[in-house]
């Protein structure tokens, strides 16, 4: 192996057509890192359960078997130490993809992430690189309680210095990946559980879907319209993205127009793309599985109303109330932006 | 003068030459030398009210006089290849690797020709020429250097890490969490813990549960010496066989020095709760040293002079260039954000 990074940037075709051969999202992620790990001997994957088992969401199954021990290392139970580890190894060059298997365990492990991987490259100003991708799982809707269920990407987002990508589908997963490993900024990857199309967890039918076999960059920092609408912007992202185009086939009948933004990625947030489609439409609901208050929806809202505040007709958000995630599956499903309670706000829209 | 042979605390002789001896020293006056004159910088205009966030260099200022001992010590085994992330307390480890003086000291000063263009500070040194970094988190500068290890052990080469951290830290789970993943994967790491008694104002007697950190290395398998008395050229043995053993893929060694801080925990702390106050300028490791070696007849007056001469050369330079260099421009205060410029 070299001392020196590989000659970048890659020249990868940037959201190819998506072509016929369907995959999950976790088998798409594995691609992308697969095929990171052919070409390019410094990205290693680091983590609890990484090797063997595969990663508890499917993230890394298969790796281990292709790649070896060497390059698929299974972790001791200390975040703090393996964290910190990637960024000592990115900051030396190598490409480090590391897990963290839920995103509700940042706790241990913060000072790594924030005070660390995210602000090195601003205090050495400039002259210190690092290349490092945190993927992590989020989300719930599984009765996990309030330490596994968390999304938090909020949290990540408020603190600078670290890019925040939450893909929606197998599609968005891979070219996000392959975009994270590539980028010479440190990356939190949020991967949704309901997403990944995990055999033993109730899964989103888009869960499974088109994904080219080459490799190919989903830019960070672009959203995508999921669906073109006139009525009723959603902005949204990861699994409410799916919850919200099937309110959006539903009230399609009842003769409702609506909108969808898949964010794609919070840091850095496509403000054009939010304002383009609340331009069009003058009502924005935001649907968000983090916290309602100070975080992403709010962030949205804000975007819109500091470009041009006329733009809005109407404004509202469905997310998870200010209470730690529930265990009882109906108190759980009182808290989760459900498809009821999106199709309830897009009517209120309406309305008025 | 022949060579003075040290038994070091592993059970390797080490040779003490001369040069050796007196390059110890000029290490360590080259350290004093520079938080001398950082200090009289920082209180320059600080009189008569002390405001922290006041003059050329404002902000939290922890400086390392007394612990030059450890810095000289095992810096003397490294080149710039080799890693070292060091703490709070950052200058004499950064001098004694070889941060060159300048840019380490305009990013203290905070100006555009600093480390750090004047984004880090005094605690948030980076020098990619050196791979020296701190951090200014307890502990936390420990996770890194196992990272550089790591990649230098992958490609297959002789390189090793320093992580140098204070017994405080030796409480924190960074640190636990570290020297396990170290011994585990045999990392070329060697842990440096400055005991300077205090944790502020905590003695470590009310900190600690044992008597020596050294004796929690062996909770993780790996060696743990302690060096007693602050000497520089117990270090210096203790350092050898650590290095060697990094070098060697033998994996990680634990070094407590029994170190002295000299002044206070930050400048402008009294230390009033220390009783010891009086008397902590005579332990002072410098002047013991100096006479050491001239007793020995390993130095002379004259030779102690011109080293004193030539740090002071040395640093007032570096405080003229930073003195002389210019403020970052306000307007670029986004600037590094990420690497392809400021966030959208």
């Amino acid at each position: 192996m070299t001392d020196t990074i590989s000659a970048r940037p890659l020249e990868l075709p940037i959201e190819p057509d998506a072509g016929s051969r369907r995959l999950s999202t976790a088998k798409a992620m594995q691609e992308a890192i697969a095929q990171r790990m052919d070409r390019d001997d410094s990205v290693f994957v680091m983590g609890e359960d990484v090797g063997p088992y595969g990663g508890i969401f499917s993230s890394t199954s298969g790796l281990i078997e292709r790649f070896g021990p060497d390059r698929i290392l299974d972790t001791p139970i200390s975040e703090t130490a393996f964290i910190g580890l990637g960024i000592g190894a990115a900051v030396e060059g190598m490409r480090p993809i590391v897990e963290l298997m839920f995103a509700d365990f940042f706790g241990v492990c913060m000072d790594q992430i924030y005070n660390h991987m995210a602000k090195i490259h601003y205090e050495s100003g400039g002259n210190v690189r690092v290349p490092m991708v945190l993927m992590t799982a989020t989300g719930g809707g599984y009765s996990d309680g309030a330490q596994h269920s968390q999304c938090l990407w909020g949290t990540f987002a408020h603190l600078p210095g670290m890019k925040v990508v939450v893909p929606s589908n197998p599609y968005d997963a891979k070219g996000l990946m392959t975009a994270a490993i590539e980028t010479d900024d440190p990356v939190v990857f949020m991967f949704h559980k309901g997403i990944m199309g995990l055999g033993w967890m109730q899964k989103n039918r888009r869960a499974v879907g088109p994904v080219p076999e080459e490799e190919y960059l989903v830019p960070i920092g672009k959203a995508r319209v999921a669906r073109a609408g006139t009525d009723v912007t959603i902005v949204t992202l990861a699994l409410s993205v799916h919850h919200s185009l099937d309110v959006a086939e539903k009230l399609e009948a009842d003769g409702i127009s609506v909108e969808v933004l898949d964010l794609r990625s919070l840091v850095p947030l496509d403000r054009d793309a939010i304002v383009r489609s609340v331009a069009k439409t003058g009502r924005l609901i935001v649907v968000d599985e983090d916290y309602q208050s100070f975080g992403l929806s709010g962030e949205v809202i804000a975007a819109v109303v500091e470009r041009d505040p006329s733009l809005l007709k109407h404004v509202a958000r469905v997310c998870v109330p200010d209470v730690p995630i529930p265990y009882a599956h109906q108190l759980e499903y009182a808290v989760l932006p459900t498809p009821a309670r999106i199709e309830k706000a897009v009517r209120d829209a309406m309305a008025t | 003068m022949t060579p003075t042979h040290t038994q070091s605390l592993t059970g390797h002789s080490q040779v003490l030459t001369d040069e050796v001896r007196r390059g110890l020293l000029n290490t360590m006056v080259l350290i004093r030398t520079y938080e001398e004159a950082i200090r009289r910088e920082y209180y320059a205009d600080k009189q008569p009210a002390f405001d922290i966030g006041a003059g050329l260099i404002p902000g939290e200022m922890h400086l390392s006089a007394g612990q030059e001992p450890v810095a000289a010590g095992v810096c003397a085994h490294l080149s710039a290849d080799d890693a070292l992330t060091a703490t709070h307390r950052p200058h004499h480890v950064a001098i004694a690797h070889g941060v060159a003086l300048r840019p380490m000291t305009a990013e203290i000063f905070g100006r555009e020709t600093g480390l750090g263009h004047g984004r880090g500070g005094h605690m948030h040194l980076f020098d990619p020429s050196t791979h020296f970094s701190c951090s200014g988190i307890i502990a936390e500068g420990l996770p890194p250097a196992l990272g550089q290890a790591f990649a230098f052990k992958r490609r297959g080469s002789d390189r090793v890490a320093v992580a140098v951290t204070g017994e405080g830290a030796a409480n924190q789970g960074a640190f636990h969490e570290s020297l396990n993943l170290a011994a585990l994967w045999k990392l070329p790491v060697v842990f440096v813990v400055e005991d300077n008694d205090w944790g502020i104002s905590v003695p470590r007697n009310r900190a600690t549960s044992v008597p020596s950190n050294a004796l929690r290395a062996a909770g993780y398998g790996m060696p743990g010496v302690r060096v007693e008395d602050n000497s520089v050229e117990a270090v210096y043995a203790a350092a050898a066989d650590a290095v060697a053993r990094a070098r060697a893929g033998e994996g990680p060694t634990l070094i407590e020095v029994h170190t002295l801080r000299l002044w206070g925990h930050f400048e402008g702390d009294a230390e009033g709760y220390r009783p010891e106050l009086a008397t902590v300028a005579e332990h002072d490791p410098i002047p013991r040293y100096r006479d050491t070696l001239l007793a020995d007849g390993v130095l002379t007056d004259a030779a102690y002079e011109a080293m004193r001469a030539s740090a002071v050369e040395k640093v007032e330079d570096a405080v003229d260039f930073a003195r002389g260099s210019a403020t970052p421009d306000p307007l670029d205060h986004l600037d590094y954000v990420f690497s392809e410029g400021a966030p959208s």
